[in-house]
């Protein structure tokens, strides 16, 4: 749905989604690196099992849930890419209530 | 680990916080400054120190450029600045509990400011949870701290200076606009020129918003004014697009993304949280807490600075977050008042200069009424997926605030508090109950203000036995 402009080169750093090994650039979010994936959703609701995906990338809406190195649940929009980081995107699991 | 108490306690990197923290270690003040993103510029200026040194920069425009300066002023001032630190909760006296690294740890401070901003008001209507729909503003930080732009040509709908700012740096990067839904109501031209006068003391910014306009035109950007129904369908993702004008024209494209903007609303989670006491503002449709000249809410030592203040943009934000910083100086006794009162002056000619062009803004701009009366079916709540049917039908029994409403339905009960369905179903309960929004009320707002895991507890426990 989103693609990348440039080349990250030098600062290039691999990531884990679901376990696929995808390129990410250091610095950029969690969030930003899956909406460029061809899946498209990034996490599944609890009460109707629909797909979700990243909507207001600042903090304000919870849609990027996913769990991370086995820690979930964490904002993706507010998550940098870390070299070697597995992401987990969420299926159908009520996501930390306030 | 740095000392836990400073005389100043500043929430936000952005515009305001940054100027606060610079004038208020230039008056001696200790100075924390905690904001959740990994580096300091807030929403206008998103990775501006990456960016800064990159050919990237020219695309995004003086604005942003403009943000160089300050994140460089602001790293050298002397405040201890904590990145990726999400605030969580906030004791009068002061003592605030913040989360880094999946660790919690509380600090302690004579003053705050808050300068967490605003976020872009929430749009809701069918289809706006499938994965494609995303803000205007979201697509924009992508743009600045990824250099990700969407694949296809874009769809965007909405409203107000940052799709056409949005769409002018889109298209200088290389992207493709689809079109532009432009749901500015019939009549707002006319009815915002009348705040034309006072708003020529900002004639370069009046320039600008008509430079970007004219660049769409020539770039032949198909517009479709006055659309006041959106709907998003698709199998699991956007797939395409109906929309209604008000002339009732119907239209259905297809789409992989669309991006949706219908202005900013101040983010008031924290200040409500504390007690501060917020009064509707009619021009702009939102709560804003209310505040003296300095920026000090109804309690004592606590302040709020930029777009939490009222939507004003970066240029109202600085000066309010000087405003701010002065007083805390003062009561601080790091200043005294006259001279304190001299230098408030020149900030607060600034901010009149700044939010000079704000009536005219808020009145061309201002929310279509489909915003607030969502279809039936639509989704109000996000997080627990719950209708704006089901609001309505609860609504008119038993006349329950936004509060009960909530405990019977959890529309607002998610881990995003109500900071998507808050304003739309205090719409719906007055819609539904005949009442004024204003009346209706908010959600009572309380701790933690982002959900916290036990974990993270844990660790405050050992650190802090008597926290
Ligand atoms: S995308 Fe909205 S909170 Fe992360």
């Amino acid at each position: 749905m989103f693609r990348k402009l440039h080349n990250p080169g030098s600062a290039t750093v691999t990531i884990y989604i679901d376990g696929c090994a995808v390129t990410a650039e250091a610095g950029e979010s969690i969030a930003a690196v899956m909406l460029r994936q061809p899946t498209g959703w990034s996490r599944t609701t609890s009460i109707s099992q629909s797909p979700r995906a990243p909507y207001c990338m600042m903090g304000v809406c919870f849609e990027c849930l996913v769990a991370v190195d086995g820690k979930g649940s964490l904002q993706g929009c507010l998550t940098p890419v870390r070299d070697g980081m597995r992401v987990t995107r969420q299926q159908g699991r009520r996501s930390l209530s306030a | 680990m740095t000392a836990p108490h400073t005389d100043l306690l500043i929430v936000g990197a952005g515009p305001a916080g940054m100027a606060a923290a610079v004038t208020a270690c230039s008056h001696g003040l200790s100075v924390r400054v905690v904001d959740d993103q990994p580096a300091p510029g807030g929403q206008i200026w998103r990775a501006i120190e990456t960016v800064a040194s990159t050919p990237r920069l020219a695309r995004l425009g003086q604005a942003y450029r403009a943000g160089a300066d300050r994140a460089r002023a602001f790293r050298s001032c002397g405040a201890v600045y904590e990145p990726q630190s999400e605030l969580w909760q906030i004791e009068p006296g002061f003592r605030a509990f913040l989360t880094r690294d999946g660790q919690a740890r509380s600090v302690t401070a004579d003053a705050v400011i808050l300068a967490t901003g605003a976020q872009e008001r929430p749009v809701p209507f069918p289809g706006w949870t499938l994965p494609g729909v995303l803000t205007v503003g979201a697509a924009q930080i992508l743009l600045k701290t990824a250099s990700t732009v969407p694949e296809r040509p874009v769809w965007i709908a909405g409203c107000g200076p940052l799709p056409l700012l949005y769409m002018t740096q889109l298209l200088a990067a290389g992207g493709q606009i689809a079109g532009f839904l432009d749901t500015t109501p019939r009549g707002r031209a006319s009815a915002a020129l009348r705040h034309l006068p006072a708003g020529l003391r900002r004639a370069g910014e009046l320039a600008k918003g008509l430079a970007w306009s004219l660049a769409l035109r020539r770039a032949g950007i198909p517009i479709i004014r006055h659309v006041t129904d959106l709907r998003a369908e698709g199998d699991g993702r956007v797939e395409r697009l109906r929309y209604r004008t008000e002339d009732g024209r119907e239209g259905e494209v297809t789409a992989e993304v669309l991006l949706v903007h219908e202005g900013l609303v101040p983010s008031i989670h924290v200040p409500l949280a504390l007690g501060c006491t917020v009064e509707w503002h009619p021009a702009q449709h939102c709560y804003v807490p209310l505040l003296d000249g300095w920026g000090e809410t109804s309690q004592a030592n606590l302040f709020v600075a930029g777009d939490g203040a009222g939507i004003g943009g970066a240029e109202a934000a600085e000066p309010r977050g000087r405003l701010a910083a002065l007083r805390v100086a003062t009561r601080l006794g790091k200043l005294d008042a006259v001279r304190a009162e001299r230098a408030a002056k020149t900030e607060r000619a600034a901010l009149a200069r700044a939010l000079a062009l704000r009536p005219f803004l808020d009145t061309l701009y201002g929310p279509r009424a489909q915003v607030f009366a969502p279809a039936d079916e639509t989704l109000v709540c996000r997080c627990e997926e719950v209708t704006a049917g089901a609001l309505r039908a609860r609504a008119v029994e038993g006349r329950p605030g936004p509060n009960q409403l909530k405990a019977f339905t959890r529309a607002g009960m998610g881990p995003c508090q109500g900071r998507q369905c808050g304003y739309t179903m205090a719409h719906i309960v007055a819609a539904a109950q005949n009442r004024k929004v204003e009346e209706v009320g908010f959600f009572r707002i309380r701790p933690p203000l982002k959900p916290v895991t036990l974990g993270e507890l844990a660790c405050l426990d050992q650190r802090e036995p008597a926290a």
